[in-house]
């Protein structure tokens, strides 16, 4: 291990260490302390200026019962679940396809596909831009969300699909040869030999997945105009606008906001990990 | 049929699978990338009808000066970017000790990265407020008052980057510590039997080790300095007066809120041959590292 251990028989160096280290975390998250403070805060505290002083009275659930009365948040709470939630599930399915062929099947041409996969997904989405949201205007699913949920599954599939594709790549080869020895079809293969397998790539990729979805901001502003299907991200920046003197309203939305991905994020902590690192180290 | 199908299924089914994933990423993600090149020779407002222009829109481009701001702050983010790598290094090297409470800690090190940009958008927004924010009150301290960063066409760009930086140094941390936890006990022990301590141990014996998860980090740390966006869009708008701008709010700019979709389309394209260099990059070294381990 690197740095070398701390040795257990001195539990003051170890005391004073976590201690340290408790402090830097502060300073990392001081921001996000701040916005805590300040969604905490009575509006008549805000506009007397006292931004930094302890909360006199602890005002967070009236202020999150303002954010749920006076606003749209918890409709485009709702328009952000309809979003990701079946994004999420068509991209499981096509990326285990995809990264099953891309794996297991020689043919010609199959580096460059997956090389397309790969660096497609690196491609900022101004690029695509103009023609995605031409098509969808043409097609009359401009607004809908239909429209961020066609373009999240397709842009996502190329991550998808080279996570999927190094996942299956490195299942041992005896299972495949085992399966083609006793006549299995491709999808009997798929079905009882690779899927089985997949359960911690299939969580990983599940919460990476809901992350970048539900964060999605630029997409949720060109594909969509009306509060109706507007996604959290869009809704939290109008809010902003509308709200401009009311930060603690402003505080309390933006907690609210970050609540799915963070609890996400500390109930499948390890498959997060997992998946993000996953391809970056072997092993 | 039946027959048919069996006598065919082990190539017509591995078609069926990849068909629908390729044909998604291949018409809206690949064929529309190429499609912004062809439309940028195209004057358009994006409704009406279509008229050629030739060459008129990059002619323009490279005349006008906001695209060299654009342009220049892209280098600047890039480049400001490249602290994220040692830093996220810095802090997995920190937390990198097993004591009772580690786990919760370090977990607590990663919420900047599951957080929206929006989100670190407006909560940056509250920290550089001139008035009553953090830097208000840390200036305040000193007695000092606090510039009014996005408002100042000079330092706006830094501290848009500084905001966004936040996460991105958690990503890294994230990777290096994975990174960490992988290191090979013996070449480690190797290193400590021959003397390596602190820096020399670092140097010599740890970092070698890190280099795959070191290039992971450098390429997502290079794209996401490239899709900067989200954060401009919120803190300031690409303002004041476009000094804030990238390739990706001017383009995004000029097409949606003035309507010139085929000078907004030269844009994305310039944007595009600057990540083909990149990506051609990556996938060689993906390639070269990929033979290394095998």
């Amino acid at each position: 291990m690197f740095p070398r251990p701390l040795p257990e028989e001195k539990p003051l160096q170890r005391g004073l260490y976590v201690g340290f280290v408790a402090l830097i975390l502060i300073l990392w998250l001081l921001p996000l302390f701040a916005v805590m403070l300040t969604a905490s805060k009575t509006a008549d505290e805000i506009m007397a200026g006292q931004y930094w002083t302890w909360p006199k009275h602890f005002n967070l659930i009236e202020n999150f019962q303002a954010v749920f009365a006076q606003t749209n948040m918890w409709g485009y709470f709702i328009n952000s679940l309809i979003i990701t939630l079946p994004s999420v599930l068509l991209v499981l399915v096509f990326s285990t396809l995809t990264g099953y062929v891309l794996a297991r099947y020689n043919f010609k041409g199959n580096a460059l596909v997956f090389a397309l996969f790969v660096g497609g997904n690196f491609l900022p989405a101004q690029i695509m831009m103009i023609p995605v949201r031409d098509l969808m205007v043409s097609v009359g699913l401009y607004d809908t969300y239909l429209a961020l949920i066609i373009f999240h599954v397709a842009f996502q599939t190329g991550f998808a699909t080279l996570f999927m594709r190094n996942f299956i790549a490195a299942l041992p080869d005896e299972l495949f040869q085992a399966a083609r020895a006793e006549g299995a079809s491709p999808w009997q293969t798929l079905r009882h030999v690779v899927i089985p397998l997949m359960r911690p790539a299939l969580a990983a990729l599940a919460i990476l997945t809901f992350t970048f979805v539900w964060n999605d901001y630029f997409w949720a502003i060109v594909l969509t105009q009306s509060d109706a299907v507007k996604p959290v991200t869009a809704g939290l920046n109008n809010l902003r606008g509308e709200w401009t003197s009311a930060w603690n309203i402003v505080a309390a939305a933006t907690l609210f906001v970050a609540v799915p991905p963070v609890t996400m994020f500390f109930l499948m902590q390890k498959h997060f990990i997992a998946g993000l690192t996953m391809g970056a180290v072997k092993g | 049929m039946s027959e048919l199908w069996k006598r065919h299924r082990n190539w017509l089914a591995p078609l069926l699978f990849i068909a629908p994933g390729a044909l998604l990423f291949g018409t809206i993600i690949i064929a529309s990338s190429f499609e912004s090149v062809w439309i940028s020779f195209f004057d358009w407002d994006g409704v009406g009808p279509k008229t050629w222009a030739g060459l008129a829109n990059y002619r323009e481009l490279f005349a006008d000066p906001q695209f060299y701001v654009s342009l220049k702050n892209n280098v600047i983010w890039l480049v400001m970017f490249m602290a994220a790598p040692p830093l996220g290094l810095a802090l997995a090297l920190l937390v990198n000790q097993q004591v009772a409470g580690m786990r919760f800690l370090k977990s607590l090190f990663f919420i900047p990265l599951v957080l929206a940009t929006v989100t670190v958008g407006v909560v940056f927004g509250w920290v550089y407020d001139p008035n009553y924010g953090l830097l208000a009150l840390i200036f305040n301290l000193f007695g000092a008052t606090a510039p009014a960063l996005l408002a100042d066409e000079h330092a706006v760009t830094f501290a848009v980057v500084v905001a966004a930086l936040w996460p991105q140094i958690a990503f890294c941390m994230v990777l290096f510590l994975a990174g960490l936890n992988n290191l090979s006990p013996d070449i480690i022990g190797a290193g400590r039997v021959d003397g390596a301590r602190g820096w020399n141990m670092l140097w010599h014996v740890v970092l070698p080790q890190l280099r795959q998860v070191g290039f992971i980090a450098l390429a997502v740390t290079v794209v996401g300095a490239l899709r900067s966006f989200d954060m401009i869009a919120v803190m300031t708008s690409g303002g004041p007066f476009g000094s804030s701008e990238v390739l990706a709010y001017q383009m995004y700019e000029q097409s949606i809120f003035s309507y010139r979709f085929g000078y907004g389309a030269a844009i994305a394209t310039v944007l595009f041959a600057i990540m083909i260099v990149f990506i051609t990059w990556y996938l060689r070294m993906m390639v070269r590292l990929e033979k290394e381990t095998r």
